[in-house]
């Protein structure tokens, strides 16, 4: 619009600005509560091409725009959206992909409401703009066309990179490096790419066929993949570095070791990690026994513990595997929960039983080892503790017990000790976690980097990409520093 | 990639696959083991490192057909592949001079301990290894066993070669011998490892043993594999598959292995049928 000339206001005129009809903030159709708790499809279908461009159409397009900062990774949103909003689809989908690799998984699993949308001016006066949500969109879109875009890839500059873990970090580093002409070769422990985006997020919340083609587009940037390579054991670090040639390492190893609460009975059978729980639902593909292989117990009564997003999708995945009652059993009350307000919002439809401050005391087992029950005790909110939270305190002689033959644990993890094990000078913190710096992502080690939860411990896919982002800048100046 | 390069049969229903997979051919260490999927649809399960040959870049795995995933690794033949193999995992068992070491393995147990006793002996100890199985027939790897060991002593649990009786009563015997045994290594079914624990403890003897647990990543991410040892949870496949005989939790190693029997079976079934059916079309 730049090239029209100004227009200059005409003061003999008293002008009432007319107010622009509100257009309410567009919502995503989805399927039904009670017919979705029994199939693994996903959950809401997406915007069409014309939702899509009236929700885009509320975009003010700010002159400095807050959404930006709020983006982890750093998306040009008023940029995408005002395409979008003009109809030029294939441009918006260029504008987010400078951005991010993996736009179709953040639309779907990004807190987009603690992250762009919380600061969107917008949202001051009416809901904040669906910017998850056209992101989403935009992506589906481009995938949908057949034809997804493959930016222009810089010559190569004759260094080589190693990715440890196919994970959100691991990926946005290995693609934003290939862009840059790098020659990068990801090394991931499991079968399949993707990190918690295969194992660990379920088929009705983030669909593995579009995790599979945003990889897919992350080969097509020239990344090498190998799978079924645990680093610390297939290769250490060092050997990467002086036998296999490699000039510079990104940690993204992910999450470790899952927590249990350490009470009676966490070993009778039925009894799992949410870890365990859902990569046999999700990377291996339990939930169509005896299609696949792998079994995972046919509950009837299950009682997830923990409040997270991990929590949600393993009570959420039960349902699915034909449960009938599934209890989310957490010790604090419900504002304290950690996972999203959409998560808790689709598990309360479906109709998953909450057991808020609540806590497990013990699993009661039958003469075979197997879960039958389990003895909880209510809490009630103290003074706050260490982590801003009310602390639950017990309430004497309130146990009661709960009828249930599978428990799922969802209450975090702690940092894999694989490869630390492997390389005694990779400095950690007492959890074990790596020690890597806030802006570059720079281990103890020379030319290794680390980001995501090997780093921060458990937190979320985008902030995971952010310090894959932020690192790969470090790791594009390091290389470049070399004389190869 | 993981293309097999010979298969044998050793006995009725225990295989013997020579696979390709050069780097972990070079890099595994006795007690160390691989997750492998046989296919697209495949589950994963674990199987020790029975030996290698890094200049061929082979690995070997000995495999008892007990279940679907067993029975259709028992079907390849040389020439196919296997999709997926992961490795080497876990901690290497630790080697050094002790001195007398007896390996016992009861059963398919004598695959897994062959390697163990090979670096024992490798490692200057005087190996006496005991090998026991329910008959002859299904006596496997002995004359692997006599290359690696200074004396090997053979039990069958109905007479038929050998010792009669168990694993443990050749220990007994070795015991009343008056020998000094410095460390007892035991791997074969949870009954045979837990009863030798026992024998070895009542005469002091330190006693590792090499556990086989349900697993899923192998890489402590789902820690499905957990046991009790020494009364805290231990994932077997990133802190074991080693423990101190005297401290593992036997019964309930055994009734966590017991988890899925049933989806087993009917996949086991299912299985059957299709194999009557395909083999009623070849007709």
């Amino acid at each position: 619009m730049a090239d029209e000339p100004k227009k200059i206001p005409d003061v003999t005129k008293k002008t009432v600005k007319p107010k622009k009809p509100k257009i309410p903030r567009q919502k995503m159709p989805e399927q039904e509560p009670l017919i979705r708790a029994h199939n693994f499809e996903e959950v809401p279908y997406g915007y069409s091409i014309e939702t899509a461009m009236i929700e885009a159409s509320r975009c003010i397009m700010c002159k400095k725009p807050k959404c930006i900062h709020g983006c982890p990774v750093g998306i040009d949103i008023p940029g995408f959206i005002r395409e979008i909003r003009d109809g030029n689809l294939k441009k918006a989908a260029r504008i987010m992909k400078q951005s991010n690799a993996l736009p179709a998984i953040c639309g779907r699993v990004c807190p987009q409401e603690e992250q762009c949308e919380i600061v969107c001016v917008v949202g001051i006066k009416q809901e904040p703009v669906a910017i998850g949500r056209l992101e989403r969109f935009i992506a589906d879109w481009e995938r949908d066309q057949g034809e997804i875009e493959i930016p222009e890839i810089a010559p190569s500059t004759g260094r080589k990179v190693a990715i440890v873990g196919a994970g959100p970090a691991g990926l946005t580093v290995a693609g934003e490096l290939a862009k840059l002409g790098h020659q990068v070769t990801v090394f991931e422990a499991l079968h399949k790419p993707g990190g918690v985006l295969m194992y660990g997020i379920p088929e009705f919340r983030l669909p593995k066929a579009i995790v599979e083609a945003e990889v897919d587009y992350v080969r097509q940037l020239g990344v090498e993949f190998v799978y079924n390579a645990v680093i610390g054991k297939y290769f250490t670090l060092d050997e990467l570095m002086e036998e296999e040639g490699f000039h510079s390492i990104f940690i993204g190893s992910g999450a470790g070791l899952p927590y249990f609460m350490n009470i009676p009975g966490e070993n009778l059978i039925g009894v799992y990690s949410a870890n365990e729980y859902l990569t046999r639902s999700n990377l291996m593909k339990a939930y169509d026994f005896p299609n696949y292989d792998t079994p995972i117990i046919r509950s009837k009564k299950v009682a997830v513990i923990g409040g997270g997003n991990v929590a949600m999708d393993s009570a959420r995945t039960a349902l699915r595997l034909g449960a009938d009652d599934v209890y989310l059993v957490y010790r604090r009350s419900r504002v304290e929960m950690p996972a999203r307000d959409e998560e808790i919002h689709h598990a309360e439809e479906e109709g998953i039983d909450f057991r808020l401050l609540t806590n497990p005391i013990k699993i009661n087992g039958d003469e075979n080892g197997r879960v039958k029950s389990m003895t909880c005790i209510k809490m009630e909110l103290g003074e706050p503790d260490a982590s801003g939270r009310r602390r639950p305190v017990p309430i004497e002689g309130s146990e009661y017990e709960v009828e249930v033959d599978t428990v799922v644990v969802a209450i975090g993890n702690g940092a894999n000790p694989l490869l630390p094990e492997a390389t005694p000078e990779l400095k950690t913190n007492k959890w074990g976690n790596i020690l890597a710096e806030d802006e570059t992502g720079l281990t103890s080690m020379k030319g290794i980097y680390a980001g995501g939860d090997i780093v921060i411990g458990a937190a979320t896919v985008i902030l995971a990409m952010g310090a894959g982002k932020s690192a790969s800048k470090a790791m594009n100046e390091y290389l470049m520093s070399l004389d190869v | 990639m993981n293309r097999i390069i010979s298969k044998d049969r050793l006995a009725e229903g225990i295989v013997d696959l020579r696979v390709e997979a050069p780097v972990i051919a070079r890099k595994r260490k006795a007690g160390q083991f691989i997750l492998l999927r046989i296919d697209e649809t495949g589950e994963r399960i674990p199987l020790t490192i029975v030996d290698s040959n890094p200049e061929e870049g082979s690995i070997r795995l000995i495999i008892q057909e007990v279940g679907k995933t067993t029975y259709s690794l028992g079907e390849l033949e040389a020439g196919d592949s296997i999709k997926d193999i992961a490795g080497p995992l876990g901690k290497a068992t630790h080697i050094e001079n002790f001195g007398t070491v007896v390996c016992i393995g009861g059963g398919i147990g004598v695959a897994p301990v062959y390697p163990i006793a090979a670096a024992m002996k490798e490692a200057g100890n005087r190996v006496i290894s005991i090998i026991g199985a329910r008959n002859h027939d299904l006596m496997i790897m002995e004359e692997d066993m006599k290359k690696v060991s200074d004396r090997l002593v053979v039990a069958t649990d109905d007479g038929s070669y050998g010792i009669h009786g168990f694993v443990t009563d050749a220990l007994q015997s070795l015991i009343d011998e008056g020998l000094k045994i410095d460390l007892v290594v035991a791997i074969g079914p949870v009954p045979m490892m837990k009863f030798t624990s026992l024998l070895a403890k009542k005469n002091n003897l330190p006693t590792i043993v090499s556990l086989n647990s349900v697993m899923v990543d192998g890489t402590g991410m789902c820690g499905g594999c957990r046991v009790s040892v020494g009364g805290k949870s231990k994932f077997v496949c990133v802190d074991g598959p080693e423990f101190d005989g005297h401290e593992v939790d036997y019964d309930e190693l055994t009734m966590r292995q017991s988890a899925y029997h049933d989806m087993e079976k009917e996949a086991m079934d299912i299985y059957h049928k299709c194999k009557i059916g395909r083999d009623g079309e070849d007709k």
